[in-house]
């Protein structure tokens, strides 16, 4: 545990850091991307290692797990996350969606086989997504400045900071064996860039430029999250046409 | 009196053609979560029977997607979202052409997202809007095999005389319109319009030559 908290520590300092160079330095174009510069630095960066390790592994993964292998996995991991779900429901005064995501831990994990299936959406109660980035947007803080984080990708000042509890809360950084945890982690990394490998492919073929494409389709996917798929509208150009 | 009487079948023939033409051009105008429906159905069960799509064949998908999709689309008002205030900084013509170029990096995105189509199960979601609206959201939401969470999928769409025309579709809250918005605009400041049209046609090309829908 004290292990965790000082190596939080740096990442958090990292984090505020950022957070006031943002406050006083602009030097990209995009008002919501002050450090973009660095931004695009460590994009590319992410980008390399992806090309050569993630993307590479995770295909590998795909090859070779039947798919019903692949989704056990994942839903082992989904009903792990689902305990924090429920309780950034209930942070956020959300009592019924609290309620389902309770019963989806219930039900995945005794039915589920310990979350191995997930029954749960099946018979109606379908999977939500909350961290604490969007309890914290919930509650009006603001996104801040976009921040790309090492290997984690696309962030934000806010949500950089929430992942920071996000993690402290998460069982699977909590298992105790090192190897075993790095095992967990790794494995849960990699399921996810598996998943989102057809999602990459139609990037690479939508974007003009990568970095703005991702960073714009980050912020909005956020937003999006922040109120449950019902965000207001906002101001349109296109109407001062 | 002559005149009359020839002039009456001609009339008569007006007034029926009219009458036939009319009212099936009311009744054609298909509610929007109907139309949105019968449209993914129709190409579901293409993308399940069809050997050579699902083998990532380039031009039976693209062939799929004009007959099918494209007439429901407003590619024009796609455009000028996109384009923001940069829109009137464009001629007349230079709209065309953004709108073409724009218009063909869209389907080139779409056909690679619909030939990674496998047993998706999409749900729809009953429509929230009143019967004068005319602009609505129509959503659905795709779940992926070995994937818990479910995706969402939402159409705007607006009422037309041709019947309802989608101007932006949304995944997982990300618009597929307004996503290039920073990128043109950037383009535009830096390189004009023609140079916007410029990269958005180099891009195309590179797309044509690469593309087979293989991750």
């Amino acid at each position: 545990m004290g292990n965790r908290v000082r190596k939080a520590k740096p990442v958090c300092a990292a984090l505020l850091l950022a957070g006031a160079l943002a406050g006083c330095a602009t030097w990209g174009d995009n008002p919501r991307d002050p450090l973009e510069p660095l931004n695009r630095a460590m994009f590319s960066f992410n980008d390399t290692i992806d090309e050569a390790v993630t993307k590479p592994v995770a295909r590998g993964y795909r090859a070779v797990l039947p798919g019903f292998v692949r989704s056990g996995v994942s839903n082992f991991f989904s009903n792990v996350e689902d305990v924090w779900i429920c309780i950034n429901d209930l942070l956020q005064g959300k009592f019924q969606r609290g309620l389902d995501d309770f019963g989806r831990v219930l039900f995945n994990s005794t039915f589920g086989i310990a979350g191995v299936f997930d029954f749960a959406s099946d018979v109606g109660l379908p999977k939500n997504n909350e961290d604490f980035g969007q309890t914290l947007g919930w509650w009006g803080v603001g996104s801040g400045s976009y921040l790309v984080l090492p290997i984690l990708g696309p962030s934000t000042v806010r949500d950089g900071l929430a992942f920071l509890v996000d993690t402290q809360a998460d069982f699977v950084w909590r298992i105790d064996d090192v190897s075993s945890r790095n095992t967990a982690v790794g494995v849960r990394f990699v399921g996810r860039r598996a998943e989102l490998l057809d999602a990459t492919s139609i990037i690479e073929q939508a974007a003009l430029d990568k970095y703005t494409f991702v960073r714009e389709a980050w912020l909005q996917r956020r937003r999006s999250l922040v109120y449950d798929g019902y965000p207001p509208r906002e101001k349109d150009d296109e109407d001062s046409r | 009196m002559k005149t009359r009487v020839r002039m009456a079948p001609m009339n008569l023939l007006r007034i029926l053609a009219l009458a036939a033409v009319v009212p099936v051009a009311h009744a054609q105008i298909t509610a929007p979560d109907a139309l949105v429906k019968s449209i993914t159905e129709e190409v579901v069960t293409v993308l399940k029977q069809d050997k050579e799509i699902q083998a990532g064949n380039p031009k039976k998908v693209a062939e799929l997607i004009e007959t099918k999709i494209l007439p429901h689309f407003n590619f024009t008002r796609m455009t000028r979202i996109a384009m923001a205030r940069n829109w009137r900084l464009a001629s007349p013509e230079q709209q065309k052409v953004l709108t073409t170029e724009f218009q063909t990096l869209l389907v080139r995105t779409y056909s690679t997202a619909l030939s990674n189509f496998r047993d998706q199960q999409i749900d729809y979601k009953p429509l929230r809007a009143r019967p004068e609206d005319t602009d609505v959201t129509v959503k659905t939401e795709v779940r992926q095999p070995g994937s818990p969470q479910p995706v969402g999928i939402d159409y705007e769409m607006e009422k037309t005389p041709q019947g309802w025309k989608v101007y932006d579709v949304k995944v997982g809250g990300v618009s597929l319109v307004t996503t290039y918005r920073e990128t043109f605009a950037s383009e535009v400041r830096s390189k004009g319009v023609d140079g916007l049209i410029k990269s958005l046609a180099e891009k195309n090309r590179q797309g044509g030559q690469a593309k087979s829908g293989k991750t």
